[in-house]
């Protein structure tokens, strides 16, 4: 194992960003290039990652652990198990499309873009590779600013909205969370002697069930529930998704949104397995809610990213439930749907920007039988389109399928409600299409839209691949988080006394 | 007839204290020699004497004992607490120098009575007998209450100076009242013997009396309602002073007095601050949102600041006290580089002090921009800056001590601070400028004070442990 490897993929793009703000405003294309090569660098570090990471084994790998606050039992302690492998993965994958896709589209303030859109990769890997709840909470808490930024400076009309929406909602929780984190740490402290912040010593304390044990899951949770968002904290997700910039919703979507779900298979089931337990029904009741009524508002909206948005509360309530059903096929389904949603939304969102950039308008009216001006680019829209109903073949349906598999062992009925979701996507994502793409050229102004371009190619190629291969073979991504499931899975049955099955169904 | 023995005097334990007093006669006695139509180099003997007391701070660390029959004491707590208030009076001095300058009210006087109030403050941190408290309080507040209308020609400098004075000698009145009627309960006005006294009414009412009147000082609710004019009015140096090294050294004689002295009547005053520190910080912060003075909007944050510091002595014991200290040392830096950009963006006549002012400052001055906007997010608590360290330590404080529900009340204030907070960055980022406004010229001092000011809450972000440790330090003699 690498020692530093995490530390440098963490902190590259920070520092890169760093060094980008010293170079002059109007270098305006040295300051893209430069983002984007250190953004393809960090990706380029962390492929090693994967090719070392040891599959077999549930133990955090490339762990580095160094004393930070010593009075407070605060340490600097990464690392990475089958959980964040994927989740770290993707964001150094999704972080240089993001950069490319406002290659063009941002041309104020490149300088502060960049920089921004670096800190806020530095944040996001941060969360998923702290070991120490002190140090996830400063990148949880950190991460949020940049991206306050860029919905706020290059957003839409209503963006400033949007932008404190985002901010106030996702605090609130947090804050909750960080009383719930304080009374965890003083009540490990005083049971064990030690004081500590550090997840692993923390996981392994059995907290006592009752009404605390409770209160700390739901802080835990409405922090994370709002990140997801989970029905009804979801409120503050389309304001935000639509007044973003292409670059924001495409980073919002594929990776902020799974911190929410990191959060709940990281924190509230090792640390609150009892109270997983007794709030089980509760999420899983809210996830297929979220599912259904998710895709029912898709249904009705007349604006693509509006659709592409509100389809994200579904598809994110599938990994909820996945997460919740707590057997192996259901929490591998939510692992990997988390990764879908960020490829296929993701697309979704570029694919949606690459529209606005040439019509400057978002609204499914106006448009109509842009397969024949633009084939290629229809082409694209409808893998991903097709990847996020779940069709198999395509990565989607592998997570859909084992996220159902799992929730049938549990709850048939609500299962059930839940697959209707599918059939609703199938409905809102063809409709749309239809609408979009068929028929004939309704309108002059979308005559003369020029196809894909070169760039646009090398931003959608790679994710086309990832779409159909986690379609084909999921096991390449599914194999290495095996380990680290059946572990937590473990974890929880011995906290409990095994009473899972009895208390779950 | 008995000759009259001379108490024996220790000067070594007021040494930064005579430091300050000695350079404030030697600013006054420089201004009667040529150059008679410049005072900044009046403005760097200040400084130079801020420093020196520093150094001298530093010198005696770790040292201790009483003086003055044990009126004053030297322990690391009185130290720690002459650090915060040089900081805060080396940090108004810069931003001070050219800020006057532009305001045309430069003057010796000035220099003199920031030292004179800030000898006040040092003694206030070493007090151990309630008369010194009294003659230190009075030291500060009447010269803050003349820096308040420095301003002669501005029409809300004298309301701010007329408000702050009235107010403040209304407030005295409690002070003295509450002392004499400790002093009658316990015969002595010595903390010590204080301490001792058993717990009678005549012992809580003096007590009682004593809190409105350091409730005041502290501008802590119900007693907050100068802060606002006051803020308003005063030269925004000023202002930045009275908020960081006032605060800081009433919080110094309130924790000394409160948290460590009266163990006999801790269980009446912990219920009495929980609903102080509850009320304090949400009166502060909702008031905050409605403002559209920047200088107001920071005088009721202020308040709420002072909400979140009483949940550190509520929480009391080492922990408690300590985090509080943590916590005014980042409120210190974090407010005084508020302030110093808030000065450096106006101009000499006008103000800048409208939130609307600041729209495109992003573009106009865009490391003035980023320089608030880190300490605004700082005042939020977002990591990793010092104010998120700071209200860590004070939640952590509070959850540990059993106060959960009043660590939720103060989250959930930070929630709502995080509105008003995030409205100056919007302007300063995501709105254009009305009308054209040159960017501001930030001098060479000011961008110093600044830089100090910037460097302090990225240090006590990253890199908290020394500062709390040096807290821990300073609160361990007392507790013993």
């Amino acid at each position: 194992m690498t020692p530093g490897l995490l530390t440098a993929v963490t902190f590259l793009p920070a520092a890169g960003g760093l060094v980008l703000a010293f170079v002059p405003r109007r270098r305006q294309t040295l300051l893209r290039g430069g983002a984007l090569t250190v953004a393809l660098a960090t990706f380029v570090l962390s492929v090693p990652l994967y090719l070392a990471f040891d599959g077999a084994s549930a133990d955090h790998q490339f762990v580095e652990h160094l004393p930070w606050i010593p009075t407070l039992g605060v340490g600097y302690h990464l690392g990475l198990d089958g959980i964040s492998l994927l989740l770290v993965l993707l964001t150094t994958f999704i972080t240089p499309l993001a950069l490319g896709s406002a290659w063009r589209a941002i041309d104020d303030r490149v300088k502060e873009f960049v920089v921004t859109m670096l800190v806020l990769e530095t944040g996001m890997v941060g969360v998923f590779v702290s070991l120490d709840l002190f140090l996830f909470y400063v990148f949880w808490e950190a991460m949020l600013i940049p991206m306050y930024v860029i919905i706020g400076v290059w957003g839409g009309a209503e963006r400033i909205y949007a932008a404190v929406k985002f901010v106030l909602y996702t605090m609130a929780g947090s804050l909750l969370m960080l009383v719930a984190i304080l009374v965890l740490y003083f009540q490990h402290g005083a049971a064990t002697g030690t004081y500590t912040f550090d997840v692993p010593t923390l996981a392994r304390w059995v907290v006592p069930p009752g009404p605390t044990q409770n209160l700390m899951f739901a802080a835990f949770a409405l922090a994370f529930a709002i990140k997801v968002p989970l029905f009804p904290f979801h409120t503050w997700l389309p304001d935000a998704h639509v007044e973003a910039p292409t670059a924001g919703s495409v980073i919002l979507a594929a990776v902020l949104l799974k911190m929410g779900t990191y959060g709940f298979l990281r924190f509230c089931l090792p640390f609150f397995p009892d109270a997983s337990l007794t709030f089980g029904p509760l999420m899983f009741a809210l996830a297929v809610v979220g599912i259904v009524y998710g895709a029912w508002v898709s249904t009705v909206q007349p604006d693509l990213k509006k659709l592409v948005a509100y389809s994200s509360v579904s598809h994110l309530g599938f990994v909820v439930l996945g997460i919740f059903t707590l057997n192996v096929q259901g929490m591998t389904g939510g692992l990997i749907q988390m990764v879908n949603h960020g490829l296929s939304t993701g697309a979704l969102f570029l694919l949606v920007g690459m529209i606005y950039e040439r019509r400057h308008t978002r609204r499914i009216a106006d448009f109509g039988g842009l397969w024949q001006v633009m084939p290629a680019l229809s082409a694209v829209f409808l893998v991903a389109a097709l990847s996020s109903l779940g069709l198999p073949g395509l990565n989607g349906f592998v997570g859909e399928f084992l996220v159902l598999v799992g929730a049938f062992q549990v709850n048939r009925l609500l299962a059930a409600v839940a697959t209707t979701g599918i059939i609703f996507a199938a409905v809102y994502l063809l409709w749309m299409y239809q609408r979009v793409f068929f028929g004939e050229v309704q309108h002059e102004d979308n005559r003369r839209l020029p196809d894909l371009d070169r760039r646009e190619w090398a931003l959608l190629a790679p994710v086309v691949v990832l779409i159909v291969w986690i379609g084909v073979y999921p096991l390449t991504f599914t194999g290495p988080t095996e380990a680290s499931l059946k572990a937590l899975i473990a974890q929880v049955e011995s906290k409990t006394g095994g009473t899972r099955a009895a208390a779950s169904r | 007839m008995t000759p009259i023995a001379a108490p024996p005097i220790a000067l070594g334990t007021v040494l930064p204290t005579l430091i300050v007093l000695g350079t404030a006669v030697l600013v006054l006695l420089a201004d009667l020699l040529p150059p008679r139509d410049r005072k900044a180099h009046l403005g760097l003997l200040a400084l130079a004497g801020l420093i020196g007391a520093q150094l001298a701070t530093l010198a005696v660390w770790g040292g201790r004992g009483p003086g003055f029959r044990g009126m004053i004491v030297l322990d690391n707590y009185a130290l720690f607490f002459h650090l915060v208030v040089t900081y805060a009076a080396a940090l108004a001095v810069l931003m001070s120098l050219d800020y006057l300058r532009r305001a045309g009210a430069d003057s010796a006087e000035y220099y003199a009575l920031v030292l004179f109030a800030t000898s006040g403050m040092l003694l206030l941190a070493s007090a151990n007998d309630l008369i010194v408290v009294f003659l230190a309080v009075e030291l500060m507040s009447l010269s803050l209450y003349v820096l308040a209308g420095v301003f002669k020609r501005r029409r809300d400098a004298g309301e701010a100076s007329m408000k702050y004075f009235l107010l403040g000698v209304f407030a005295s009145a409690f002070l003295l009242y509450g002392i004499a009627l400790l002093y009658g309960a316990a015969g002595s006005t010595n903390f010590d013997r204080v301490a001792a006294t058993p717990r009678t009414p005549l012992v809580l009412i003096g007590l009682g009396l004593l809190l409105v009147g350091f409730g005041f000082k502290i501008s802590s609710v119900p007693f907050h309602m100068w802060a606002p004019d006051v803020y308003q009015g005063a030269p925004t140096s000023v202002t930045a002073f009275i908020a960081t090294g006032s605060k800081a050294a009433v919080f110094a004689a309130l924790i000394r007095l409160v948290v460590a002295g009266l163990r006999t009547v801790q269980a009446d005053a912990t219920p009495v601050f929980w609903a102080l520190a509850a009320l304090t910080m949400t009166v502060g912060n909702v008031v905050a949102i409605a403002q559209s003075n920047l200088k107001r909007m920071l005088a009721y944050s202020s308040v709420a600041h002072v909400g979140y510091m009483l949940v550190g002595v509520v929480a009391g014991g080492p922990s408690g006290a300590g985090a509080v200290l943590f916590y005014l040392l980042a409120y210190t830096f974090t407010t005084a580089g508020t302030f110093g950009v808030i000065a450096l963006c106006e101009r000499a006549g006008e103000e800048a002090v409208n939130v609307r002012d600041y729209a495109g400052l992003g573009r106009r001055h865009p490391v003035l921009a980023l320089a608030l906007s880190l300490f605004l997010l700082s005042l939020i608590g977002i990591p990793p800056l010092a104010g998120f360290v700071g209200k860590v330590y004070l939640f952590g404080a509070a959850v540990r001590a059993g106060f959960v529900w009043l660590a939720v009340i103060a989250v959930l204030n930070s929630a709502l601070a995080a509105y008003y907070y995030l409205r100056v960055i919007v302007q300063m980022y995501m709105r254009e400028p009305e009308g054209a406004t040159a960017a501001p010229t930030p001098s060479f001092a000011g961008v110093l004070g600044l830089t100090i000011a910037l460097v302090g809450i990225v240090l006590l972000g990253v890199v908290p442990a020394p500062f709390a440790d040096l807290a821990a330090a300073a609160v361990a003699p007392l507790l013993r």
